[in-house]
């Protein structure tokens, strides 16, 4: 199998992986940061987003092979980063969460929108958010959080 | 006459006619480039093609042409929206092992190259001829510019290699080779790229 030299919330890291391997597994499986989720396995429901590149991407149909040289940011590294800090901030003081298990993929989105669009009106915050589903529902208090973050930033 | 100069005539026609024809070959007809026109439009109006040349704010995805799933919206410049953007899933190149189709640029055309009404019914013939050769609407492209688009741009290249669905299986291509595609679109352009009447 090939090496890959990957950099992950700035740590540059080698893993060997089959070429369709998708980053979601490589993150999960090889280098252990669990805070990424797998939720469908498809694209459609975002619980694996993470930024590439700083572009919002959905890790689990991103083959290893096609990352190239872009850099790798996950969940992990939200609270270091500035933007995500405060929206973490934001979800805590919204109580946004109820089971939980989407919430990275919605965060990591979140904090995209914002770094792109710092004061984000409801539409742009529903356009975006659109394709992070969460099956409690907790869409309502996301929109919420996401107004707060901006707010204090 | 005698038969030397029934000759003489019949191979001096025959040199007329070769250069006639040569002629032609050289600058198709106009009938030959609707012919071709046709051609081209056949391939256009293919799901790989036509699929992300919507009217509407959303592309389409399979043969059946749906509003693609997820959510997905077309955005101000038809590449999504902040932090959903057509990069999020789509590569520089196909992802077969997931199913996601990709290739450098993936992005809607913009809504003024759009091959579909407001009800996703493709756009006649002569509608769609009307629209691509319109400088105002195709990014000021000429007949060599269109020539090129149809050559060398990733997104229609990829269309006749679409990689496969998430279910493994082929996607459809277009009815010509890419090559068939290109010759058909040279010769339309070398008739001065003639529209059918409405």
């Amino acid at each position: 199998m090939p090496t890959y030299t990957l950099t992950v919330n700035g740590r540059q890291t080698e893993v060997r992986a089959d070429p369709s391997t998708p980053l979601l597994w490589v993150l999960r499986d090889d280098l252990k940061m669990t805070g990424t989720k797998y939720g469908c396995g498809i694209a459609a429901c975002g619980a694996c987003t993470v930024l590439v590149g700083g572009v919002a991407s959905r890790s689990c149909v991103l083959p290893i092979s096609l990352l190239g040289e872009r850099p790798v940011v996950t969940i992990e590294a939200m609270a270091t980063d500035p933007v995500g800090r405060r929206v973490q901030d934001a979800w805590v003081s919204t109580d946004v969460v109820q089971c939980g298990y989407c919430q990275s993929g919605q965060i990591m989105t979140a904090v995209a929108l914002l770094r792109a669009v710092p004061k984000p009106t409801d539409a742009q915050i529903e356009q975006s958010m659109g394709g992070n589903i969460c099956r409690c529902g907790t869409y309502v208090r996301i929109r919420q959080a996401i107004r707060t973050a901006a707010q204090l930033g | 006459m005698n038969s030397r100069q029934r000759l003489a005539i019949g191979i001096a026609l025959t040199t007329v006619v070769g250069i006639e024809g040569r002629l032609t070959a050289g600058a198709p007809s106009r009938a030959e480039g609707l012919a071709a026109w046709q051609q081209v439009y056949a391939v256009l109006t293919h799901p790989r093609c036509v699929n992300c040349h919507t009217a509407t704010g959303h592309p389409e995805q399979g043969d059946d042409r749906h509003p693609h799933l997820f959510n997905v919206v077309r955005g101000p410049r038809g590449r999504g929206v902040p932090a959903f953007t057509c990069a999020a899933c789509h590569q520089r190149a196909n992802a077969d092992s997931a199913g996601v189709p990709g290739a450098r640029g993936w992005q809607l055309a913009p809504l003024t190259m759009k091959w579909q009404d407001l009800n996703d019914h493709i756009l006649p013939s002569s509608a769609v001829c009307h629209t691509i050769t319109d400088r105002s609407k195709n990014h000021n492209l000429d007949g060599a510019g269109l020539l090129k688009h149809h050559e060398e741009e990733p997104l229609v290249l990829w269309a006749f290699q679409p990689g496969r669905s998430p279910d493994g299986s082929p996607r459809s291509t277009p009815p010509l080779t890419h090559d068939a595609f290109v010759a058909a679109t040279r010769t339309w352009v070398d008739a001065g790229m003639p529209c059918p009447k409405p």
